[in-house]
């Protein structure tokens, strides 16, 4: 059997906290796709790439993509329809 | 770590290197122990043909490294929080749960169950720690799971966790137990289907997975 080569959201934290300058972990992201609410951190996160793809943990659609070049972050985040976060946290 | 201002038990570290032609690698670390001023503590696992283990376990003391954190609020467990916690770890797994047993020793009152899985006797991370700890501490239960090789005179024959391994008095759906699953994703796999199918919310489970098993958080990949 083929292993999954995913990890989760947790994994991905670093890179998004460094672009967004807050913990995302606990944030709330509904799938523009099939529309599950769930946190960052249990989404599925594929990061052996030269970026780093985000995908819903039910139906696999892509939530978010960073890519870090030299100079730049690049954020898509076009496959999460919202993000819920604690002011708090922020 | 000069300017360290502490963590929660579960987060964990980005470690960088970056050689001189500006090659770098970055690899995630649990934090294995909980806040002690500047001192952090990682666990690693050296891999012989690895890209970074090797180089981390041959680091002598003033040596710098390159890290970020603390990171991550999701897979935390704070000494307030008094609902009885059920860790479950695969292999190195066990890191960031070591952390959140380390801090109940020092703080908090809820009650914890510690289901570990490893190959064999010899795959087993803070063996002595644990010993101790599951003599010393009353509102600690230790139960370890061999799945290729038990040590002798076990009764429970060698073999991947089960559903029977997870249930136990006290510690259902009904129960009130906030869990932590940690491990290769197909290990947290297994085990959080195990979990929902005796009646868990899923809500009450936290995980946090390595990836393929051959490639584990505190190991090289």
């Amino acid at each position: 059997m083929t292993q999954p080569t995913h990890t989760d959201g947790n994994a991905a934290a670093g890179a998004f906290a460094t672009a967004l300058g807050f913990d995302v972990t606990t944030a709330m992201l509904t799938c523009a796709k099939c529309g599950r609410i769930g946190a960052f951190a249990q989404s599925h996160v594929y990061h052996r790439a030269p970026g780093i793809v985000v995908r819903c943990p039910n139906c696999e659609a892509v939530l978010a993509r960073l890519v870090q070049t030299p100079t730049d972050v690049w954020l898509d985040l076009r496959g999460s329809q919202s993000w819920r976060f604690p002011v708090a946290d922020r | 770590m000069p300017g360290w201002a502490g963590h929660l038990a579960g987060q964990h570290i980005d470690l960088k290197l970056t050689a001189e032609d500006g090659y770098s690698a970055q690899r995630s670390y649990s934090l294995s122990k909980p806040p002690d001023g500047e001192r952090i503590e990682l666990t690693i696992q050296q891999i012989p043909d690895g890209e970074v283990s090797p180089y981390l376990t041959g680091l002598t003391a003033g040596d710098e490294i390159e890290l970020r954190g603390p990171i991550g609020g999701w897979f935390v467990w704070r000494p307030g929080e008094a609902t009885r916690v059920l860790l479950v770890g695969g292999g190195s797994g066990i890191v960031p749960l070591m952390a959140m047993l380390r801090q109940r020793t020092a703080a908090g009152a809820a009650r914890f169950r510690l289901v570990y899985s490893v190959r064999s006797p010899a795959d087993v991370y803070y063996g002595q720690e644990l010993d101790r700890l599951e003599r010393e501490c009353d509102w600690l239960q230790v139960v370890r799971v061999f799945t290729r090789t038990g040590p002798p005179h076990t009764a429970r024959p060698p073999g991947r966790i089960e559903s029977s391994d997870l249930s136990s008095p006290g510690w259902g759906p009904a129960d009130g137990v906030s869990t932590y699953v940690c491990g290769p994703t197909g290990f947290v796999e297994s085990v959080t289907t195990l979990l929902i199918k005796q009646g868990h919310q899923p809500s009450a489970i936290r995980t946090e997975r390595f990836g393929p098993s051959t490639e584990s958080r505190n190991e090289d990949r």
